[in-house]
């Protein structure tokens, strides 16, 4: 029997490296780099400008936006501008956390099941199956009861979170070039693996590594933002867009400020993400959207 | 013409019998993964639960028992065998659809879970079965107007869809259609007990479309791929050639192949459903599952816990597992 | 019969976005019963052309101009409506590859039957006469068969059948034998000739293969740059080539029957929208003159009824011809066969056994082919050589020494000795490392150069191979297949090998590029290299091995000479697939 030899690069052209410079060429990464910068900065910078104490009472309870307060206020009376600009911070550095360490633990085990095979793959792989068990908000659920909304481990439940589906990815990406020429040559002649694996594949993947980046920074900032809307993320009286959310629910007809504006700035890094992926997918020429 | 690398043979691929037989044993395979994995998770989960802080005896008596009856208490619920002991008696009782009594009110796990469990199995239902034929719409739409303005706007939308949280999603849907702009749906989903959501559609009208725009976004734009990648092959510009009108090539030979690919997604989207359900559900303070899970925390109900997350991890575990194997194999995002 | 007849002219295809042309005023004239060929290397515009016969244009492209009239209709006249209607009925297609072709959703039977009328159902004894008259079963389990149930040929069947129920007057074919065997390809070719002959109906046949268009077609044109540069009678054309492009391409086309120097074309095929003033193919031309590059040349009618683009036709029809084949006489490598011995090799797939006892030894500096179709199990022998597959058994001697199976059990030096080349030129180099990377790992990794000594290295093996050294900081993607053929020799050329492994290296190649590269291992092995090629293609085996293996259903059924093997088969086998296989007709040019 023939062992068909198609190979991924059959046919297409390739492309010369600089693959940063040409992510950045397109407008949509270009757009979601600048809004998770954006952002980003906020949320670094806004506490230390807070006009306000964000934990102090300054006025009534959900008092409309005027001159001193340009938000209004909170559930509780406080400031809302300062504790929107001092709410960001957490979720500012433990998403890329999270999403660096799920998305580098997860492409190093999907490119080593890939390369690997038999019963090396079949064993990541299955394991990864049992994390895909659970939705990532379950498994923080269990774990913050236990240990307590520790930063640290909020930060390690969503890289585990974010690993399964991000080794699987890497995976099939991985898989076609473990049996390209080229990688076959390295093994035939004795190219010592770690050196294929990192010196001729990675280069390969950095790509899909790059959407899937945008991808795990996006669930990473929707599944921080969640755990702090149900109250097993950061605790109150700590500002956080996602508690914000939920503190001030019930505010909601008279003062829909205090919900709106931590939303608005969740949404735009999540979209920021999003924007990231897509227009990576798009310019390594997968067709728009097949990116969740 | 550069010659095309896999030569197909004469003889190779008309054993259909094979191939039906190899598919039996690929699925096969797979179940006895399946059932595997849910063990490993069902042993996760129950570990997972014991670690849970706070001595069980001391949680139903209260801190004035004595430590007679604690050691009484924790010898009538097993709590004195070794961990294993535990975990296999629990399991036997799972198995025997008998997951044990709630700490907290005294009733069996069953009777409590149930009514939750319907409840939301209604809510996704429902909202499965709006998404479904929407997100079909809006995908074979968009894909047949590709590049025009419709498509872009759907482009932009879904993919702003796509990237919030649904508890950011069902926050502006009450904000815009529960509370502030304009009020014509409840903000919250009380139920009054005993009765199914079923009977009071308004009620659940907002965590539904909440679902629906979180999973149907993506479900949508994965439609609008399926069906270009599909119109771009080569069969279809064989139907074109062979003179076929527009009707039979995008109905009888472009969306059978493109749902192929979409069923799987179908299968997956109800997998993320069930698992944002615990925050819509919190959301809205829908008497679900999730509503539930998060009481039972707070109340260290174990045996409750460990059934929903058992339940909610079964299905969340199925339904990929499921889109999976639809797919053969393939491999997809999680 | 003036009725049936096709004319096309003045036809046009352009870039929708830039203008620039694929296909540029083809004119051409086809009597019904008639099987015209359409001969072309990659991007000559050839399939192109084939779709707009059916006033057809892929995605992006367009046909700016032209009329293509069949049955008195001009196909391109009509509007999107008429044109449904004419298709299918008065002109089908027949795609290159039938396995994406086919709807792999839909059965056989509404595959045949849709789009025939308004009738839902086509007559079933019709419908089982079609398939009777293309060679198929024809009984309901057949019809209810979806296109992945069937095998290759088959599955051409089909598409013939389905492009032939309606009694078109015209059927276009796109290279429909281009992935079959050449068993498979010559019953599909007879197929084709006698439907064409019974059914009265005009073929047009468009293929990169001279010896199939020889053998199929009554006239052929020969495309170049999306124009017409010769056309006529088939046997005509093929055996006294007028134009210097289609002598190029004979010369450069390897021969089943006799061993010759194969003459590749220099320089690249234009790409589309690459305008040179004069003709176009002038920068590749032996014979071009100053006025080749200024006047794009006419398309002249010549004295032996004839169409040729060249201002030097008539001279050149006198000149002896470059053609004439020279040739090789490369003595045969003498020894014993023990430079590499393989013994009882046995080898497993899935379980399935593919190789069965296979054994045969290759003495130094020779060079021994490996033939088969697809199935034999040669690209699965080619792994096991190289050490990559698991499930074997059988022994290795190499350069006298114990060689263990497994790549990574084989000694550093052994391991150096024995080098690969691969079919998929795309494939065998790392695209996201530039040339001078590709080529410096070897070195540096196996042999422990410096960097300063691998570079130099890689300058000295890419001058081996005739690449620009200018090319170094290029990456893959940006060179040609044949370029990027020659770089992976080049590759292997750096660790200093004894044994060459090549794996189908040229069938992924155009014939004049197919032409360099194996002239280029030709005189590797005149250095003393000592190869193995693995191959299909029994014209490239003629043209380069000393010895031949011929391999089916995973055993050895035949095994000899090169001269011995194909001049006097003795195997049925053999002698079948020696039948089977074409030949271009040899030149009698003066």
């Amino acid at each position: 029997m023939d062992i068909p030899s198609g190979s991924p690069t059959a046919g297409r052209a390739s492309r010369a490296p600089g693959m940063a410079r040409r992510f950045l060429r397109s407008g949509q990464v270009r757009l979601g780099v600048g809004l998770v910068l954006a952002t980003t900065a906020f949320a670094l910078l806004g506490p230390l400008l807070t006009p306000f104490d964000p934990l102090r009472s300054v006025s009534m309870a959900y008092a409309p936006p005027d001159a001193a307060h340009p938000l209004g206020t909170d559930n509780l009376g406080r400031d809302v501008l300062s504790r929107l600009m001092a709410g960001g911070i957490h979720l500012a550095w433990m998403a890329p956390a999270a999403a660096i360490l799920g998305v580098g633990s997860g492409a190093a085990i999907g490119m080593i099941a890939a390369f690997r095979g038999g019963i090396v793959d079949a064993v990541l792989m299955r394991t990864m199956d049992v994390l895909l068990a659970f939705p990532g908000i379950l498994f923080a659920l269990l774990f913050v009861s236990i240990v307590g909304p520790q930063p640290w481990l909020l930060i390690l439940i969503t890289a585990i979170a974010l690993m399964p589906g991000c080794a699987r990815v890497i995976r099939g990406a991985t898989l076609p070039f473990t049996a390209s020429e080229f990688v076959l040559w390295g093994r035939a002649v004795g190219l010592a693996p770690r050196r294929i694996l990192v010196g001729e594949i990675l280069p390969n993947v950095t790509s899909p590594l790059m959407v899937e980046f945008g991808i795990r920074l996006m669930l990473a900032v929707g599944l921080l933002a969640s755990l702090s809307f149900i109250g097993y993320g950061i605790q109150a009286p700590t500002p956080d867009w996602g508690l914000m959310v939920s503190e001030n629910r019930s505010g909601l007809s008279i003062q829909p400020l205090a919900v709106v504006a931590p939303i608005i700035f969740i949404v735009l890094y999540t979209v920021g993400g999003n924007l990231i992926a897509e227009g990576a997918a798009r310019v390594i020429g997968r067709t728009e959207g097949k990116v969740r | 013409m550069m010659r095309t690398a896999t030569r197909t043979s004469e003889v190779a691929t008309t054993d259909a019998g094979r191939r039906r037989r190899r598919r039996g044993r690929f699925l096969l395979l797979r179940l006895l993964q399946g059932v595997l994995t849910l063990l490993v998770v069902s042993i996760l989960i129950f570990v997972a639960t014991q670690l849970l802080p706070g001595d069980v005896a001391r949680v139903i008596l209260g801190d004035a028992a004595t430590p007679e009856r604690l050691a009484a208490l924790r010898v009538q619920l097993g709590l004195d065998l070794p961990v294993h002991q535990q975990y296999l008696n629990w399991l036997g009782g799972v198995l025997r659809g008998d997951p044990g009594q709630s700490l907290v009110t005294g009733r069996p796990v069953l009777d409590m879970v149930g009514v939750r469990l319907v409840n939301s199995l209604t809510l996704a239902g429902v909202a499965m079965l709006v998404m479904l034929p929407l997100a079909l719409l809006a995908g074979v739409s968009a894909a047949r107007r590709r590049g025009k303005l419709l498509d872009r706007l759907f482009l932009g939308t879904s993919m702003i869809a796509n990237a919030t949280p649904e508890f950011v999603i069902g926050s502006v849907l009450v904000v815009l259609l529960g509370t502030t702009v304009w009020p014509i749906l409840p903000p919250v989903a009380l139920l009054p007990t005993g009765q199914s959501p079923l009977m009071h559609l308004p009620s659940i009208a907002l965590p539904v479309l909440t679902l629906v725009i979180a999973g149907g976004a993506y479900l949508a734009r994965l439609v609008r791929v399926s069906f270009i990648d599909v119109m771009s092959s080569e069969y279809i510009q064989m139907a074109k050639l062979k003179g076929l009108s527009e009707r039979r090539i995008v109905y009888r030979h472009a969306l059978p192949n493109a749902l192929g690919a979409v069923i799987p997604a179908a299968s997956l989207v109800a997998a993320i459903t069930i698992g944002g359900i615990v925050v819509v559900e919190y959301l809205f303070a829908y008497p679900g599952i999730g509503s539930l899970l998060l009481e039972s925390i707070r109340s260290r109900d174990l045996p409750v816990i460990q059934a929903v997350v058992l339940i909610i991890a079964a299905s969340y575990f199925i339904l990929n597992f499921l889109a999976d194997t639809l797919a053969g194999g393939r491999d997809r995002r999680a | 019969m003036t009725g049936s007849e096709v004319e096309v002219s003045g036809l046009e295809v352009a870039v929708e976005a830039t203008g620039a042309l694929i296909v540029d005023d083809v004119s051409l004239r086809l009597a019904s019963g008639h099987v015209m060929g359409v001969v072309g290397e990659s991007g000559s515009g050839k399939s192109t052309l084939a779709l707009a016969m059916l006033g057809y244009a892929k995605q992006g492209a367009r046909i700016s101009a032209g009329h293509v009239v069949v049955d008195g209709v001009d196909l391109l006249s009509l509007s999107e409506r008429e044109l449904r209607a004419v298709r299918g009925r008065k002109v089908a297609y027949v795609p290159q590859d039938p396995a994406t072709a086919l709807n792999p959703a839909l059965s056989i039977r509404t595959q045949l039957t849709e789009g025939l009328g308004r009738r839902r159902e086509v007559s079933l004894p019709a419908l089982r006469e079609l398939l009777r008259a293309v060679g198929l079963p024809d009984d309901d389990g057949f019809l209810k068969r979806r296109p992945r149930e069937l095998s290759g040929g088959q599955q051409q069947r089909i598409a013939i059948a389905m492009a032939i129920a309606a009694d078109p007057r015209l059927v276009v074919f796109d290279e429909p034998t281009t992935g079959l065997d050449v068993s498979t390809q010559a019953r599909v070719l007879e197929l084709v000739r006698r439907l064409c002959r019974e059914r009265s109906m005009a073929a047009v046949y468009v293929s990169h293969d001279l010896a199939v268009v020889a053998d199929v077609a009554d006239t052929v044109i020969v495309m170049y740059a999306g124009q017409v540069v010769e056309a006529g009678p088939t046997r005509d054309v093929i055996t006294r080539p007028n134009h210097p492009y289609t002598r190029a391409l004979l010369a450069a086309v390897p021969s089943v029957g006799e061993r010759h120097r194969l003459i590749p074309i220099r320089g690249r095929a234009p790409a589309v929208g690459d305008a040179t003033p004069g003709c176009s193919y002038a920068p590749r031309c032996g014979f071009a003159i100053d006025a080749c590059r200024t006047a794009d040349p006419p398309l002249a009618a010549t004295s032996g009824g004839r169409l040729v683009r060249c201002i030097r036709h008539e001279e050149l029809a006198a000149k002896p011809s470059v053609t004439d084949r020279v040739p090789d006489l490369r003595a045969a490598a003498a020894g014993d066969g023990d430079f590499l011995r393989v013994s009882g090799l046995s080898a497993y797939y899935a379980g399935r056994q593919v190789l069965s006892d296979v054994s045969f030894g290759l003495a130094r500096g020779e060079c021994l082919a490996v033939v088969g179709e697809s199935g034999s199990g040669k690209t699965t022998m080619s792994r096991c050589l190289i050490g990559l597959h698991g499930e074997q058994e059988g022994d290795y001697r190499f350069d006298g020494a114990a060689m263990p199976a497994r790549a990574e059990r084989r000694s550093a030096s052994t391991r150096r000795q024995l080098q690969y080349v691969f079919q998929n030129p795309y494939g065998s180099l790392n695209p996201r490392r530039s040339i001078e990377q590709n080529l410096t790992a070897p070195t540096r990794d196996l042999l422990g150069m410096d960097a300063e000594a691998s570079r130099r290295r890689a300058r000295e093996v890419l001058d081996r191979v005739e690449i620009p050294a200018a090319l170094l900081a290029r990456y893959p993607g940006e060179l040609s297949g044949g370029q990027l053929q020659r770089v992976a020799i080049a590759r292997a050329l750096a660790c200093e090998p004894k044994l060459l492994l090549c794996d189908e290296v040229t069938s992924a190649l155009d014939v004049s590029v197919q032409a360099s590269v194996v002239e280029l291992l030709r005189s590797l092995l005149d250095d003393g290299l000592s190869m193995i090629f693995v191959t299909h293609n029994l014209a490239v085996v003629r043209s380069i091995a000393d010895r031949v293996i011929v391999l089916n259903g995973g055993r050895i059924v035949e095994s000899g000479g090169t001269e011995e093997v194909l001049s006097a088969p003795t195997h049925p086998y053999t002698q079948a697939l020696m039948t089977d296989t074409l030949d271009v007709p040899k030149s009698t040019s003066i």
